[in-house]
């Protein structure tokens, strides 16, 4: 719940380790060739890398050395916090309907295709596709930068918790004085 | 002309001389650059070295008022530029972010306190409806149930009521559709505040006051330089930023995204893209204003 109000406002304060930066790097360079978002559109760039949990990136740091178990369950050891908030179709989905289950440092498409963390709006845009049409137009979500140059873009991720994604309440900023408080 | 100078004898002279007198007794308090405010002719009419001495006074004192490096721009519209801007109302939360993003930007007067965006709450099953909108809302969380918001800020009309009735063209819609004023020219009449259907110009009823270490000194002639008592102001679609290319303030805070703006003449524009694609609508349509501000439902 913190974390998903967090990115909704500190889209700018994620800070990642050393080790998630140079991974996110070489995850980037490996994909030059995919035809990224970034090549699509050459004057927008995403704002940041994708924002993780601190020090959870790379997940195959422990998925290592873990046997692979496909069956669908409830987390309880490592994880039971994304369980607890999970709300994004939880009846039909579970963690292995995204993220992949022999290489946990990418996602998965539908049609098996491997993805980075980076790309996960192509994840995204599986089911909700009219969302990113719009997205890619500059019309959903946050952009800042050059209304007619260059823009920086957010993922989808960095706005909406990917595991809870509808926006929490906020506390409103104050409402302007009353007439009457004045004389 | 004969008979004119008949006028001239000694006995008019004495005649004006106590006038005279008065006049310049008034105006030798003042110093040189303020001779030269109070004989400063509209801005649309000046040279552009006669801007660029005016620009250079005012940096020079607001830099010695607020102790910190001024920047007053007086860059003009570009051609082939019509500023346009769309707010979601299917997105807004009524966080009021954008409002004080803007009272920042802006340099608005914290205390007396003016804001330029105002965030109305609605019920749902009433739709808009401004008898029963409430600006003073203050929940602990926002959105409430069965109910949305709509920021109203100045609309930026192509036929703006608001200039056609200021007796002195203080203020006009500028080429690239933001709707300026010149404080310098203001008379503070407010016949505009009377003639503008949205609420959204604002009246200095006592001396601007904003914190030295809060104001931005990054502003423009027309738009956010630091206001007198007396003078009406208004949103210019943070003149200073979009004139330079960037988006305004709001745009760039809104956490829900509901705010795009753009050039409405460049055919692939966000702005153009939401005329386009979404259901849209202007505020008060039937008063044939005219708005370049647009609302409409992203989902």
């Amino acid at each position: 719940m913190t974390f998903s109000i967090l990115q909704l406002f500190g889209c700018s304060n994620h800070k990642e380790s050393e080790l998630d930066e140079n991974n996110y790097k070489t995850q980037k360079e490996n994909k030059k060739n995919e035809g990224m978002y970034n090549s699509e559109k050459a004057d927008e760039n995403a704002i940041e890398s994708p924002p993780f949990t601190e020090g959870i990136f790379p997940c195959s740091e422990c998925h290592i050395d873990i046997e692979p178990n496909p069956a669908r369950r409830e987390l309880i050891d490592m994880h039971d916090d994304i369980s607890a908030i999970f709300n994004h179709d939880s009846e039909n989905r579970w963690c292995l309907d995204c993220h992949d289950i022999n290489n946990r440092d990418y996602l998965k498409l539908a049609s098996g295709k491997l993805i980075g963390f980076d790309e996960s709006y192509k994840l995204c845009g599986q089911c909700h596709g009219d969302k990113l049409r719009d997205w890619k137009v500059g019309v959903h979500g946050q952009r800042t930068g050059e209304w007619n140059g260059k823009k920086q873009y957010l993922l989808c991720v960095h706005c909406h918790n990917p595991h809870s994604p509808k926006f929490k309440p906020v506390k409103p900023l104050p409402p302007p004085v009353r007439q009457e408080d004045i004389y | 002309m004969q008979k004119k100078d008949e006028n001239n004898t000694r006995r008019e002279f004495l005649k004006k001389l106590p006038v005279l007198a008065i006049g310049a007794a008034a105006l030798s308090g003042c110093n040189s650059e303020e001779l030269d405010e109070f004989f400063q002719q509209n801005f649309k009419t000046l040279s552009k070295a006669e801007k660029a001495e005016i620009i250079k006074n005012l940096e020079k004192k607001y830099s010695e008022k607020y102790g910190k490096e001024f920047k007053v721009s007086a860059k003009p519209a570009t051609e082939g530029i019509l500023f346009g801007y769309a707010l979601d109302l299917s997105r807004c939360i009524g966080c009021r972010k954008c409002v004080y993003a803007c009272v920042k930007e802006n340099n608005q007067s914290r205390d007396p306190q003016i804001h330029w965006i105002q965030v109305l709450q609605m019920e749902k099953n009433r739709g808009i409806d401004l008898a029963h909108a409430d600006i003073h809302y203050n929940p602990e969380q926002v959105p409430e149930e069965g109910h949305f918001y709509m920021p109203v800020q100045c609309q930026q009309c192509r036929n703006p009521q608001c200039t056609t009735v200021c007796p002195t063209k203080a203020t006009w819609q500028d080429e690239d559709g933001i709707v300026v004023v010149d404080y310098n020219w203001c008379i503070g009449c407010r016949y505009c505040m009377a003639a503008c259907p949205y609420g959204a110009r604002h009246f200095n009823w006592g001396e601007p006051n904003v914190p030295i270490e809060e104001i931005n000194p990054d502003t423009h002639y027309l738009g956010n330089r630091p206001r007198t008592n007396g003078v009406v102001e208004k949103c210019t679609f943070c003149i200073q930023r979009v004139r330079e290319g960037k988006y305004p303030a709001c745009v760039e805070i809104c956490p829900t995204g509901s705010r795009k703006f753009g050039n409405l003449l460049d055919p692939n524009s966000e702005i153009r893209y939401i005329l386009e694609n979404k259901r849209v609508l202007v505020f008060k349509e039937e008063l044939n204003t005219q708005p370049k501000f647009y609302y409409f439902f992203g989902v």
